[in-house]
């Protein structure tokens, strides 16, 4: 059983949210996702500035395997990428709840960090899969 | 049913992520399938490949019905251990399968078949065999260990008897010797050194704690895919199949037309096609930006489109490759493009070789 946070919300596309205060969030995707896919190869992000609604696809996860998108889990601006991704992209293998941080938003309502899954509520999801 | 090498239990111990593959339980990976990858071009690497199928060719005939079942020439085999990749042909000139035959005597051969096509070759062999004096006889009782890399025939040595390494000595590529229990062949599927060694199953897992031993680092199918493309080498079933021709396949060179008078399966046909010119052909591909090209992805060139048919990342290189199949006016040196994920992307045409021996060679 993959390792899942309890402090952190999550979206059923497997994506997790870090609440870092002051309407920031940051976002990743699960170690259980990063498992599914193997060997990360390439991460193309979405540019600072950006303005994302939840459940567009606002970025690319590539691993040897398979192309995933991934998803914006809430309606946010992006206010930062994480550039070390882009000549180490298997950090998110490696890190997949730290050093391998996709973006961060700046969220529009705090509150639909609410309709996002606790840790319990993701185990159960991945269990369905 | 789920079909399990002898060396499962080992994959499972060394904490590997296992998948079906036609039906047989395989190690994906290890672990990090890139790592094992780097292994094997820097260093030495193993893999199980007990699911793939050994068939023995014995009999008065065995030379002439070799001549007659395989696109090459098992003629050219004039050295005992002398191995020879060919493809097996039906009438229409689609490939069966692709296979590596081993010469012992003219009335002794060894084959060795994909894992994935076992029911329909032994089928096929079979039936092509009813007039000819040989015994078709599979080897299931062997378990197929792959050790390459460029450290593989060292650490391969430290665990041999003194009359083994004798035996293998000096052993060119596309070699094989049976060595007491050992059966060791210098063919491989990664572009790099290093023997493939069939024995006895029950002898496999105790020679896979050895070779771990001295540490070589066991590898699985991930590893072995990227490995092969990026040596330029077809995998059955995606770069080549019943439908497919040799000469669409970047397997000419496995044909043998003389002596002219070999009627070898589907030589007609393959005539006719070779004297018309319009078979497409299988190329290399490679993408430098961002992005993998997969199988299954649109080609278009002013030629006409063509298709990929393996794609992958290639870690050694950094960068995506593929083979694909292109209409035979494309040029080699050219720019064409590839339609990947609704939008397209410039690839360089390469000959279908990429990586030998850890070193680019496009």
């Amino acid at each position: 059983m993959s390792n899942i946070p309890s402090e952190l919300k999550y979206a059923t596309s497997h994506e997790w949210v870090r609440n870092e205060g002051n309407g920031v969030v940051t976002v990743g995707i699960t170690e259980h996702a990063q498992n599914l896919l193997g060997d990360m190869v390439f991460v193309e992000l979405p540019e600072v500035g950006d303005a994302v609604s939840t459940g567009d696809d606002v970025a690319v996860a590539e691993s040897v395997k398979a192309a995933s998108d991934i998803y914006a889990p809430v309606t946010g601006e992006v206010v930062e990428i994480n550039e070390e991704l882009e000549d180490t992209p298997e950090l998110v293998n490696s890190d997949a709840f730290g050093d391998g941080w996709l973006f961060k938003l700046k969220i529009e309502d705090e509150g639909e960090l609410e309709s996002l899954l606790d840790a319990e509520g993701y185990a159960n999801s991945i269990d369905e899969d | 049913m789920t079909n399990k090498t002898v060396l499962h239990a080992k994959h499972i111990e060394a904490g590997a992520k296992m998948v079906d593959f036609y039906g047989w339980d395989m190690p994906i990976n290890y672990g990090s399938q890139i790592e094992e990858h780097h292994a094997v071009r820097t260093d030495a690497g193993m893999f199980d490949v007990s699911h793939m199928t050994i068939v023995d060719i014995n009999g008065a005939d065995a030379k002439a019905f070799l001549q007659r079942l395989v696109t090459n020439d098992v003629n050219k085999l004039d050295v005992a251990g002398k191995a020879l990749y060919t493809g097996m042909c039906n009438e229409q000139g689609g490939i069966i399968d692709d296979l590596i035959v081993y010469f012992f005597s003219d009335t002794a051969y060894r084959l060795v078949v994909n894992s994935a096509t076992r029911e329909k070759d032994l089928a096929w062999i079979n039936a092509q065999a009813a007039n000819y004096t040989v015994t078709i006889t599979e080897r299931p009782e062997f378990a197929m260990i792959a050790i390459q890399g460029p450290q593989a025939k060292a650490k391969v040595a430290t665990l041999l008897t003194a009359e083994q390494n004798a035996a293998i000595e000096g052993m060119k590529p596309f070699f094989a010797v049976q060595a007491d229990d050992l059966f060791i062949a210098t063919t491989g599927y990664t572009g790099e050194d290093g023997y493939e060694i069939a024995l006895p199953a029950e002898q496999a897992a105790e020679l896979w704690q050895q070779l771990l031993d001295v540490g070589v680092k066991p590898c699985g199918l991930g590893a072995r895919d990227t490995l092969r493309l990026e040596a330029g080498m077809n995998l059955y079933g995606l770069d080549m199949d019943e439908s497919v021709s040799p000469l669409a396949a970047n397997m000419a060179w496995t044909i043998s037309w003389e002596p002219e008078d070999r009627n070898f399966i589907g030589r007609q046909t393959l005539a006719a096609q070779r004297a018309a010119g319009d078979q497409p052909k299988l190329v290399g591909l490679v993408l430098e930006e961002k992005g993998v090209l997969r199988a299954g992805l649109k080609v278009i060139s002013a030629d006409g489109e063509g298709i990929i048919t393996s794609g992958t990342f290639s870690p050694t290189l950094g960068h995506s490759i593929a083979l694909a199949r292109v209409p035979r006016s494309v040029a080699v040196g050219s720019t064409i493009e590839v339609e990947m994920r609704k939008k397209l992307v410039k690839v360089q045409v390469v000959k279908p070789g990429f990586v030998r021996n850890g070193k680019k060679i496009f």
